[in-house]
């Protein structure tokens, strides 16, 4: 399992590099989205892997930390998770704006001259 | 108590003053009086326990631990300074009452003058260096307003600029200098500063922190090679100048060099550093003076002048000296605030300043001509008047600095006595002669009340001068012994000490004086002269202006070298350093761990993953020319991740993720609208250039490698045991002291709830700022039209209304099943919320569902059927969510415990029994209505565009026929 979710993380984390660094806005938006998922996972995973063992203490007389799956990785991951969506919001309202005024959905608001 | 409040009394006041009506000229003035006369009266009913050496001290402890505490304490010193800073606001106030034209908008001044003595009053009364530096650059910061309060002027702007560039550079030194000189005593505390004396001058760092401090206090002072921000700051109003530039904000230099003179002085360091400037701004600011055509351009020398004198005297360091140097604060802000006055009366009766044209002003001015005389006389160290007496110390110490073959410093006092006295002669020759003014109009003596300060002040001037011992003797004594403890000197006030040296030299100053002036009338031309002989070269402006611009043009030199305005560049940068940052990570991280545990592969896992990744890499790789399909493709790696997450035990974070990727879809799919069409390059026939394909092949490699990177990390940590962190806690207490079993859940809204409510505060930021945003959206012309897709004459739906389609046409049967849907998500929403606390769920997952029920409702019949039917306001979920979150946290203080501490209640209800009610449940409740309106305020946000940019004029004419009959 770990081996798995090692690579996947790599793999979405290459994937978003590489459109981070593309010329259009668009994307880098899709890029930014593939980096958020990568790196919610790494955070995730420094919790280790557990499994059928989620973080609700039912049982008052089982309170063993071993019993249940690291809380803290996930409670932050999950704010991560909506403020990716509200920045992600705020950046695709600044591509349209930029796209508007400039008339180009280049990053810099202007094409160059070796467009690709 | 007393202290705080004659600090607090002119900031409260400032605010008040600021609220008052625009012209309400005498209210204003009687108010920001009565602050005034409140703040001295209060002080001078602590005479009694100052006079007996006592200092007065209350501390306000704020962070102990970092010796940061509000501490004010009042001594002899702190208290005659503070006397002078009220006594002449007050004046000042009464002055500025006749001085400023009913146009001006009054409210402003009294509210910048209320402060700034607040501020002043707070740098006397500071026992904390800190506090001190703070109300430092607070006097900066007001004077800067005060200077600049005829804003519409270009001088105006640029004195207060230039004045407020000079100190605040000065207070940042004096900041670092208080910061290192903190450290050497191990406190800030001025009592204990003050108590270690000669462990400071011992230190090795005594030198730098003297330096540092000296930038300080001279930059304030207008000492040179600082002095000539004073001159240009006389575009300030002339009770400004009179308040500030004479009687308190320059002198707060020298204040500081007194406060700190037990602990500083002494050495021959502060000899050279402070008596050198000292004895420079002396002459150079008394010479300058003689050759000025503006009476406030030839006050504002003579102060830097006067200051030179007074730091001159710090400089020489012995305790008669010190008793000298506090004499003559008090002598020269009395008789210079007289004058600035009785400028200001010249300037506002006759409408100029111009000594070339003005004279014979005796005539039509004839009491404030008499009143600025026997001032001036002061100013020149006349007999019988106050500045003679300080002056006379001046020469007597003078005479001691050396031995008797050293006389340069003798020299140099003479000197300036006989500028000071030419300077003086030149001031009040604009009264004598013939008369002639600048202005045509009837000139006349000024309104009674406005001449009341003047006069009081050459009272002072006289009393002092003529009864100096019964007047002021026992004030002095108090400041002095404050300052030198058991060193106070002898010294007598009286004004007959039989014929010696300092009067000899005083009689060589006056005749001196005399015969220059009349040189320089007779050889010099002086009344016409423009250029100051040996100086004009000096012109500490033009320095300053080309400093500044050489600091400008070298800092966007620096900025087009080392910064790109392009993004891609700042973006491989960044990725650069995190790929540095995780190389170094697994350098240092421990390859091999104690045993190795893997956990079996699940093969479905894996195929998922397969899933997974293969739409990552699809995304990246279609992302330019296939819009649609890279968001699906990533759509696809989002639900592959958040089935991740319900695999490996975080149902909660699944929830979300999968609710976020649905709205995260629908955003950019109102988004794609908007981007230009873009055809592939292949059909183009457009052929990539070498350096387009190096940059792909670099980016490829930059990318392909921080994956790996990532990779090898992500592998390292998930093979280490797991390590013990503060989750331990979390899962122990969650239920018995949150009172809930979803631990993740009771993180976010009771331990770590104040982490939640900046981010719900963020997310509504965000909100607001895509929602204003949008407001200015101006799209593209090409994309204002409608799409293709919806004009399409063939296609029967493009003639219908969305709710139209929805209702009748093609969208028939899911019309019927999504409006069903409706109620069943609000409900399944609800239930979610509800047993957030104990089992998956929470506020952020139910506002999600809920806004996506609402948001399909959206999708299938458009938004002018929605919102015919339904009034969402998003504005008004966000504030009360926001609202709800704060109040919560609030409601702890109540039972006195901290902000957001959680208080649970027990409620029994009748059918659906006991019911378990923790405050973090409301709190909770805020989150979801902030979720709910953040979400629907961006997606409507964005989706009315497409309604919107139809009445964009120049729009297609078809697509403006079909939006009306959209309606």
């Amino acid at each position: 399992m770990e081996i798995i979710l090692a690579l996947a993380i790599g793999i979405l984390f290459a994937s978003g590099v590489w459109l981070v660094l593309r010329p259009r806005s668009f994307q880098v938006i899709t890029g930014l989205l593939l980096l958020s998922y990568a790196v919610n996972l790494f955070i995730f995973i420094t919790g280790r892997i557990s499994l059928n063992k989620p973080p609700l203490t039912l049982d008052e007389t089982a309170l063993d930390p071993a019993l249940y799956a690291d809380p803290l990785p996930q409670a932050l991951v999950l704010t991560a998770i909506v403020i990716g969506f509200a920045t992600t919001a705020l950046y695709l309202v600044v591509l349209l704006g930029s796209r508007g005024l400039t008339g180009t959905d280049h990053v810099d608001g202007k094409e160059k001259e070796t467009d690709e | 108590m007393l202290l705080l409040s004659l600090i607090l009394l002119p900031f409260l006041g400032a605010a008040v003053a600021a609220c008052m009506p625009q012209h309400a000229r005498n209210r204003e003035a009687w108010f920001a009086a009565i602050i005034a006369l409140c703040g001295l009266l209060l002080t001078l009913s602590q005479y009694a326990v100052i006079s007996e050496g006592t200092a007065l001290r209350y501390q306000l402890n704020w962070l102990s631990a970092f010796d940061l505490n509000l501490i004010f304490r009042m001594d002899g010193l702190a208290w005659l300074f503070s006397v002078l800073i009220q006594g002449i606001c007050l004046l000042v106030v009464l002055y500025a009452r006749y001085y400023m034209s009913p146009k001006d908008p009054v409210p402003r001044f009294f509210a910048f003058l209320l402060a700034f003595m607040g501020a002043m009053q707070g740098v006397v009364l500071s026992g904390n260096l800190i506090q001190l530096v703070m109300f430092w650059e607070l006097t900066s910061l007001t004077s800067f307003l005060l200077i600049g309060y005829w804003h519409h002027r270009p001088d105006a702007r640029r004195g207060a600029r230039m004045a407020f560039t000079v100190t605040s550079i000065g207070g940042l030194c004096l900041l670092v200098g208080v910061l290192l000189l903190g450290h050497v005593a191990g406190s800030y505390d001025l009592d204990q500063i003050l108590q270690q004396a000669e462990q400071i001058k011992a230190h090795d760092w005594y030198l730098p922190i003297l330096i540092l401090i000296a930038l300080g206090a001279l930059t304030k002072s207008a000492q040179f090679p600082f002095h000539f921000w004073l001159p240009h700051a006389m575009a300030a109003p002339t009770p400004v100048s009179a308040y500030l530039h004479s009687a308190t904000m320059v002198k707060a230099g020298v204040f500081l060099l007194m406060r700190l003179w037990p602990v500083l002085a002494g050495t021959p360091e502060w000899t050279w550093i402070i008596g050198t400037a000292g004895v420079c701004t002396m002459l150079i600011g008394a010479f300058l003076a003689i050759f000025q055509h503006d009476l406030k351009g030839l006050l504002a020398y003579s102060t830097i002048s006067h200051l030179g004198l007074i730091t001159c005297l710090l400089g020489i360091g012995t305790p008669l000296a010190m008793v000298a140097a506090i004499f003559h604060t008090l002598n020269h802000a009395t008789f210079k605030a007289s004058l600035f006055m009785a400028v200001g009366i010249i300037d506002h009766e006759t409408g100029s300043r111009d000594m070339r044209k003005l004279s014979g002003l005796r005539r039509v001015l004839p009491y404030t001509a008499a009143l600025a005389i026997v001032a001036s006389a002061a100013m020149a160290g006349v007999p019988l008047l106050n500045g003679f007496l300080s002056k006379e110390m001046f020469f007597a110490e003078a005479l001691m600095v050396g031995s008797a073959s050293n006389w340069w410093m003798s020299a140099a006092a003479v000197m300036m006595g006989i500028f000071g006295v030419a300077y003086s002669l030149r001031f009040i020759q604009v009264f004598f002669g013939p008369l002639q003014t600048d202005g045509g109009e009837e000139v006349h003596e000024p309104p009674r009340w406005m001449r009341f300060p003047v006069e009081l002040l050459v009272l002072c001037c006289l009393v002092v001068g003529i009864l100096p011992e019964l007047s002021i003797g026992i004030l002095l004594e108090a400041a002095a012994a404050s300052v030198l403890a058991e060193q106070l000197p002898e010294y007598s006030l009286a004004i007959w000490h039989g014929f010696n040296l300092p009067l000899t030299m005083s009689i060589i100053a006056f005749i001196g004086g005399i015969v220059f002036y009349r040189w320089l009338q007779l050889k010099c031309n002086l009344r016409q002269r423009d250029k100051v002989p040996l100086f004009h070269r000096l012109n500490g402006k033009e320095s300053y202006e080309a400093t500044m611009l050489w600091l400008a043009a070298s800092a966007a030199r620096l900025e087009r070298s080392l910064s790109s305005r392009r993004l891609q560049p700042q973006l491989l940068l960044l990725i650069l350093a995190g790929m540095a940052a995780g190389a170094v990570l697994l350098w240092f991280m421990p390859t091999v761990p104690a045993q190795l545990t893997y956990t079996p592969i699940h093969w479905p896992f894996a195929l998922l993953w397969l899933a997974g990744t293969a739409c990552a890499i699809a995304a990246a790789w279609q992302a330019k020319y296939h819009r649609l399909a890279a968001l699906i493709l990533v759509g696809g790696t989002g639900i592959v991740t958040s089935l991740t997450f319900l695999w490996l035990s975080a149902p909660d974070l699944a929830l979300t993720q999968l609710m976020v990727e649905t709205v995260t879809t629908i955003l950019l799919l109102l988004g794609l609208r908007w981007l230009p069409a873009r055809i592939s390059a292949k059909k183009l026939q457009l052929i990539a250039s070498s350096r387009d394909k190096l940059r792909r092949s670099r980016d490829l490699l930059i990318a392909i490698s921080s994956g790996v990177i990532l990779s090898v990390v992500s592998y390292l940590i998930l093979i280490q045991p797991e390590n013990q962190t503060i989750s331990r806690f979390f899962i122990e207490n969650s239920l018995p002291l949150g009172g809930g079993s979803n631990v993740v859940n009771v993180l976010l809204v009771d331990f770590r709830s104040f982490d939640t409510l900046g981010e719900i505060t963020v997310l509504s930021i965000v909100a607001l700022t895509v929602y204003a945003l949008l407001r200015r959206f101006r799209p593209a012309a090409e994309s204002i039209k409608l799409p293709p897709q919806q004009t399409n004459p063939i296609d029967p739906a493009s003639i219908q209304t969305p709710a139209e389609q929805a209702g009748s046409g093609y969208l028939q049967v899911p019309g019927i099943y999504i409006r069903l849907l409706l109620p069943i998500i609000i409900v399944v929403s609800v239930y979610f919320f509800m047993r957030g606390h104990n089992l998956p769920g929470g506020g952020f997952i139910a506002g999600l569902i809920f806004a996506v029920g609402l948001i399909i409702q959206y999708l299938l019949a458009g938004t002018a059927w929605v919102e015919a039917r339904l009034k969402m306001q998003p504005h008004r979920w966000i504030s009360v969510g926001l609202g709800l979150a704060v109040v919560t946290g609030l409601g702890a203080w109540v039972f006195g415990h901290p902000f957001l501490t959680t208080h649970t209640a027990h409620i029994y209800l009748p059918v659906l029994g006991e019911l378990h009610l923790p405050s973090a449940f409301i709190f909770d409740l805020g989150v979801f209505a902030v979720v709910v309106g953040t979400t629907m305020l961006i997606l409507t946000a964005l989706a009315h565009q497409s309604v919107r940019s139809h009445r964009v004029p120049g729009a297609n004419p078809d697509a403006t026929n079909l939006q009306q009959e959209d309606r």
